[in-house]
């Protein structure tokens, strides 16, 4: 099966020159110029926790002061959320590979593609700006609560516009899934003839375009209030600060599924393939995507239970909040029972869908601590709120995505990366990983607080494990990278569908050509993933 | 016996959960690791294409939606009691400000650290000064935020004579982590004496007992090292260079500089320095008490 050679008319040969990266209308190379965009911020974003890992390694000062530690962590949290982890799927493998699902040759407004990642690129550049100029980044945490947020000297204003705009090119990418996946389907395919990850994609996108402008209001009410001192927010010139919290939790509840859905896509995806049958349950996967994008709108309250709620507000955000649990439970069980007579290989990105669901288990599991009113009363604001949404943002959509990456590499690059070595790095990345933020769950029970520079005697233990996962983390996050790397120049050419899928992307060569398919592809009967050799049930 | 009345509460409804989450991901990865091994293509070649199944659809929908109900229902019963206080409580004043906690007691007694009497109720109302803080309690597993402008409370009875550790929770700058200080649980007769009992200040100059009651070493240390603000060593008669209106000036920071700064504190800020992060003291130190101030901190060269 192996060929010789990348095959002549691919996406990367089809024009020549940096300009025609830099303004190129192909879903496929804006999605690429997203993937090393995304993941150099990516990168920034984990030497930074890294350097918040090894402060902590004792109480009191080891390597810097609270002031700049305050800023590493905002500056960690702003990276990661708003450069890293919103946008990562759905702008790197939604813009690569949705159109190539659909069987289709762009999404539906490949200009206002091109114009996102342009909003994308200046909102990080208004993000890194506030590095260098005024008094350096802000100190607020990402939340950018007030009054705090409105009485600080550093470079608010700045870090909020960044996140602004950054919020429209997140809009204009999920209006654009939209009408790509309502309008450009190959003819034949239904919507329940669509690829999970589409319909995941789906889900999101109307999060991304109903919940965002939300937090683009409330960004500008702060600068309002910072710059004309109009009081919104801060008590002493008249605002509310609560009012604030409700605000910024609307649209960044949602938002948590804007991270978290795309992910979920992934693993609908690849576990099919690997275990050579169809997925298990195909509507039920499809539908509670849209039913956690829908419950996740009335959630938002729960990040605020200590605010000062009424007692009837915590009851109703607490039961809408275990509702999300259903949906996504029955994901989880769907996803395990389409291994059941399966005929399994066990490959990398297997292996990190199997990460991915223990990981986001955990995540899962934590946050059902987190919705129940008594016991967040304790938790609310500690390491264990901080362990949870660790294992649901990276243990969760970091593995997905890295698995991703690993699933299509042989299809964007049309090469094989080292297995060998792409294991070791796995394991170094799920064992660090639980090492690192396994102890944040029980420092949060144990009462330790979030955002903390220095701590009590009785959490250095368990801080210090934390900080030795983080090498381990970050090594594996090292090896990885620097496989791929290598695999990206040398490694051996692969074929057009190496994993033997049965998604269109698979009908097309490696890397695709400029207009994705040469004739158009056939679809599969009896549904997307219904494997022709397997038996039937 | 608990450390409070809420412990039982609070502990109940996170270990059920912690319970049944433990049984789901063992469970789960149980299963999970095992298919990986039984249906890999060497045990088995030809897949099957099962499509799913209604009656197993329904039974994992039903099953973790009766289930969150449960955890639901208890972590609602804890809870609800911490939304009123009951009447006979102790009613405290708990004020925070960057970086300092203060109770007021009653009958006007007012102390940086709480002594509560045993077995009875207590109700703190929550004010801060400046930006959100959070009393926690871990102990007591209770925990408030302290929202300026509004009037948040907590209420809760130590069942245990100790002394527990408080924490801000909610993020407040830069001295966030260093913002605790204790609760007594002592018993009435020992509360009853504390009550009545003046720290001894005898030896301490009024200056600085007021410095340290309004939190002012909060920012501004003794020692000459730079924190949110100037240190007061050698404050007196120091040349500083200050942006006033937005233009620098040189000044020398003289008794009515340093009173103003106290009263107006975004006036004069020293270079360097931000503004907006100090409160004015105008209605909260009396001028008497300024110039006690002053008289103290010319004596730290």
């Amino acid at each position: 099966m192996t060929a010789a050679a990348l095959p002549e008319n691919n996406f990367f040969n089809a024009k020549k020159g940096i300009m025609s990266w830099l303004f190129t209308l192909d879903h496929k190379r804006i999605g690429l110029l997203y993937l090393y965009a995304i993941l150099s911020f990516f990168l920034v974003g984990v030497v930074l926790g890294f350097l918040m890992r090894l402060e902590l390694l004792n109480p009191g000062q080891d390597i810097m002061k609270p002031h700049t530690y305050n800023q590493v962590f905002t500056l960690h949290g702003v990276i990661m959320i708003f450069l890293f982890i919103i946008p990562s799927i759905p702008a790197i493998f939604g813009n690569f590979f949705l159109p190539l699902h659909l069987g289709t040759d762009d999404v539906a407004f490949p200009k206002l593609n091109l114009l996102s990642f342009w909003l994308y690129v200046l909102g990080a550049l208004f993000a890194l700006a506030t590095l260098v100029f005024g008094d350096g980044p802000a100190d607020t945490g990402w939340t950018f609560y007030a009054p705090y947020s409105v009485k600080t000297g550093t470079n608010v204003t700045m870090s909020v516009l960044a996140a602004f705009i950054l919020g429209f090119s997140s809009i204009l990418t999920g209006l654009n899934f939209i009408v790509t996946i309502h309008r450009l389907r190959t003819p034949g395919m239904g919507f329940n003839q669509m690829p999970l990850f589409a319909w995941s994609l789906y889900a999101t996108s109307w999060i991304q375009l109903l919940a965002t402008p939300v937090v683009g209001i409330t960004l500008l009410m702060i600068i309002a209030e910072r710059v004309f001192g109009i009081g919104l927010f801060d008590p002493s010139i008249g605002g509310d600060p609560i009012l604030y919290q409700h605000l910024f939790w609307i649209y960044s509840h949602p938002a948590v599924y804007i991270m978290a859905l795309p992910a979920m896509g992934l693993v609908s995806e690849i576990i099919p393939t690997f275990a050579q049958r169809t997925i298990f349950g195909y509507k039920a996967i499809a539908y509670s995507s849209m039913a956690i994008a829908f419950v996740g709108y009335f959630v938002w309250g729960h990040h605020m239970f200590t605010s000062g709620m009424s007692g009837t507000a915590g009851f109703i955000f607490s039961i809408l909040t275990f509702f999300v649990a259903i949906p996504t439970s029955v994901k989880v069980f769907n996803w395990v029972a389409t291994l059941y007579k399966g005929s399994i290989n066990i490959e990398i990105p297997l292996l990190y869908m199997m990460a991915f669901i223990f990981n986001f288990l955990i995540g899962g599991l934590t946050g059902l601590a987190n919705a129940a009113l008594a016991a967040d009363v304790h938790l609310h604001d500690t390491y264990f709120v901080v362990g949870h949404f660790h294992y649901v943002m990276f243990g969760g959509t970091g593995f997905a995505m890295f698995g991703a990456l690993h699933y299509w590499f042989p299809k964007i690059w049309g090469r094989m990366y080292n297995k060998a070595r792409a294991n070791v790095a796995f394991a170094l990345l799920f064992f660090g990983f639980n090492m690192l933020y396994f102890p944040m769950l029980i420092l949060g029970i144990m009462g330790m607080p979030r955002r903390y520079y220095d701590y009590l005697p009785e959490f250095h233990g368990l801080n210090q494990i934390a900080t030795v996962g983080s090498w381990i983390l970050v090594s594996g996050l090292i090896l990885m990278l620097a496989n791929l790397l290598i695999g990206l120049k040398k490694g051996k050419i692969a074929s057009a569908n190496p994993w033997n899928g049965i998604t269109l992307e698979w009908q097309t060569s490696s890397p695709p050509p400029l207009h994705n398919f040469d004739k158009l592809p056939e679809l599969n009967e009896g549904g997307p993933y219904n494997y022709p050799d397997a038996k039937k049930a | 016996m608990n450390a409070s009345n809420f412990v039982e509460g609070v502990d109940f409804s996170l270990y059920l959960i912690l319970g049944i989450s433990i049984f789901f991901l063992v469970g789960i990865t149980t299963v999970m690791i095992y298919f990986l091994f039984r249906y890999r293509k060497k045990n088995n070649p030809v897949a099957t294409n099962i499509e799913g199944s209604h009656t197993l659809e329904i039974i994992w929908t039903v099953v973790p939606t009766l289930l969150v109900l449960v955890m639901f229902w208890y972590g609602w019963t804890g809870y609800q009691p911490m939304l009123k206080a009951p009447k006979n409580a102790i009613e405290i004043e708990a004020i925070g400000q960057m970086w300092k906690w203060t109770f007021v007691y009653p009958d006007g007694k007012v102390s940086d650290s709480l002594v509560i009497p045993v077995n009875e109720p207590v109700k703190l109302n929550l004010s801060s000064k400046d930006v959100l803080h959070a009393l926690y309690i871990p102990a007591f597993r209770v925990k408030q935020d302290v929202v300026p402008g509004g009037d948040n409370m907590m209420w809760f009875t130590g069942q245990l004579t100790g002394r527990y550790d408080i924490l801000c929770a909610e993020y407040c700058g830069q001295l966030h982590s260093y913002m605790m200080t204790t609760v007594n649980v002592v018993e009435r007769d020992a509360y009853d004496t504390w009550l009545v009992t003046e720290p001894d200040l005898a030896d301490e100059h009024p200056g600085f007992t007021l410095l340290k009651k309004n939190a002012c070493n909060s920012c501004h240390t003794f020692d000459g090292t730079r924190l949110v603000g100037p240190s007061f060593k050698g404050i007196v008669g120091r040349s500083e260079t200050v942006i006033v209106d937005g233009e620098t000036k040189e000044i020398i920071a003289d008794r009515e500089y340093i009173i103003h700064s106290m009263k107006k504190p975004n006036d004069a800020i020293v270079e360097s320095y931000q503004p907006n992060l100090m409160i004015s003291y105008e209605n909260i130190i009396t001028d008497e008490e300024m110039n006690l101030i002053v008289d103290y901190l010319e004596t730290i060269k």
